[in-house]
């Protein structure tokens, strides 16, 4: 299935893009979604380890899983305030 | 009562929006761009955000606050975009009955705010370098804290 990934602040200016669509071999989970991040874009690798990912508005941890029609944000630990 | 802008914040207008004659006290919070961090002197800092995941965010830490203490309103405003040194990033307004709560709950706000709301800033340094500011993540090591199989692992569990 392909998932399309928001990027958003370091995330973004590392891959040169705001979006990218993820080819995933389902059942997929956000694990295996970073995995697969790393692999497609590996200026992100650096950033992996921290990376938060949010379905909808929600923070996800890396066991849950994710849907073709899920929308899916990555992006570094926040720094607003 | 929460709002991302890229307008200069209207704290005063801000700190209207709580008051309320069931309220004894108001609690106004506001974070300013500083000009020295760690001896490097800082121009400006520039804003962006996960928009619609931010509102979301901000709103339920209004709607917890609430159920925390007996809080009677409470309104966040985020600016974003390109801040110059002293302007107004944040601001955050509580009213309560009495001082304790407005205190506490606005502590709260802030402090939750830096941890889970969508917004990020990167430092424009007066040698002409960019850095984006990205905290050791406490989400990063509470999403890792809820993960099955790392309860299994060490018998912890999420306590917030």
């Amino acid at each position: 299935m392909n998932v399309a990934v928001r990027l958003f602040a370091r995330a973004r200016k590392l891959a040169g893009t705001d979006s990218l669509v993820l080819t995933l071999t389902e059942p997929a989970s956000v694990r295996q979604l970073k995995e697969r991040l790393g692999e497609t874009c590996p200026a992100l690798r650096p950033l992996l380890p921290q990376l938060l990912v949010a379905v909808g508005t929600d923070y996800v941890t890396d066991d849950m899983l994710v849907a073709a029609n899920s929308d899916i944000a990555c992006f570094p630990p926040v720094s607003g305030g | 009562m929460v709002r991302l802008t890229r307008e200069p914040i209207d704290y005063a207008a801000l700190t209207e929006r709580v008051r309320s004659s069931q309220a004894g006290a108001v609690v106004l919070f506001l974070g300013t761009v500083r000009e020295m961090t760690a001896g490097r002197r800082t121009i400006a800092l520039d804003y962006e955000a996960y928009p619609e995941m931010a509102i979301i965010k901000m709103q339920q830490l209004c709607d917890e606050a609430s159920t925390r203490w007996p809080i009677t309103a409470a309104a966040i405003e985020h600016r974003l975009g390109r801040l110059e040194l002293g302007e107004i990033s944040v601001a955050l307004a509580v009213s309560s009955p009495h001082r304790a709560d407005a205190f506490e709950a606005g502590r709260f706000l802030i402090d939750r705010l830096k941890e889970i709301v969508p917004v990020w800033k990167q430092e424009n340094w007066d040698d002409g370098t960019t850095e984006w500011v990205h905290p050791d993540s406490t989400m990063t090591a509470k999403l890792a804290m809820q993960s099955p199989s790392h309860e299994e692992a060490d018998g912890r569990s999420e306590t917030n």
